[in-house]
């Protein structure tokens, strides 16, 4: 039997170009674009904020022992961008504020550049490490993305990730 | 004009594939044709059936029906978007 192979690739589309700047929180972003973390930090600003935790995940230069050269980020966009909406907004919830920014990095990318970054700013430190450590760990347990390594000896593989399926099925019950 | 609507009796939905499960296979989009009141068990049992790289997928393996993580009981619907989940390796 043949199988039809749809034409479109919508699903890889670069959903964070059509989101656009939005002045609402929390703010998310799946995107091609590089991350600047400033501009990051900027979304999160608040005169009543004492606190500002701002993470990176960075591609670093060797894995299990390989040495890396770059890394190429596969997202479902569509589903990844909604995921992610869903992870800022718990995260707000966990920090009690909605001052919460995340943006993931797809496409290829070398040593020492952000694959992902959050901010979070709060009244005090707590709240703001909380939060930031939410959507981090959330994002490795069950966002839709995929990562592929290139190795300096020119091979490159899939790396082996979570099911977010059996995650879930372990992760405490989410804040609504 | 829209391959998503099946003949009555019958359901179309849109599968993906991502990352490694789309280089196993070889295809990153298809539209499949299903009975009524098929659930993603059955879908996957199908796909598993067509041999070569699908009969390497693994047996289980993640699902998201409309960009939400779903279950094998879930129960499709005309329409539907099924994405097959490789483990997940964002961050």
């Amino acid at each position: 039997m043949t199988i039809p192979v749809a034409s479109t690739v919508r699903h890889r589309a670069e959903v964070g170009e059509q989101r656009g700047v939005r002045a609402e929180m929390p703010w998310w972003e799946v995107t091609a674009a590089p991350i600047d973390p400033a501009v990051l930090r900027r979304r999160v600003e608040g005169p009543g904020n004492g606190a500002v935790s701002l993470f990176l995940g960075v591609v670093r230069n060797v894995n299990e022992g390989r040495r890396v050269r770059a890394v190429e980020y596969e997202a479902y966009g569509e589903m990844a961008s909604e995921e992610l909406g869903r992870i800022v907004a718990e995260a707000a919830a966990v920090a009690g504020t909605d001052q919460v920014a995340a943006v993931h990095r797809v496409g290829r990318l070398g040593v020492g550049e952000a694959s992902m970054a959050v901010a979070v700013s709060s009244p005090h430190r707590a709240d703001a490490f909380a939060g930031a450590r939410h959507v981090i760990e959330e994002i490795k347990r069950r966002l839709p993305i995929w990562k592929r390594e290139h190795y300096v000896d020119g091979r490159s593989e899939w790396l082996s990730g979570t099911d977010p399926t059996t995650a879930a099925a372990r992760a405490p019950e989410a804040p609504s | 004009m829209s391959l998503l609507r099946g003949p009555p009796g019958r359901l179309k939905v849109t599968v993906l594939l991502f990352a490694s499960y789309r280089e196993l296979v070889g295809a990153e989009s298809l539209t499949v044709s299903l009975p009524r009141s098929t659930t993603v068990g059955t879908l996957l049992a199908e796909l598993r059936r067509r041999g070569g790289g699908w009969a390497r997928l693994p047996t289980a393996p993640a699902v998201a029906v409309n960009r939400s993580y779903s279950r094998d009981a879930t129960e499709l619907a005309d329409g539907d978007e099924v994405a097959l989940i490789p483990p997940v390796a964002g961050g």
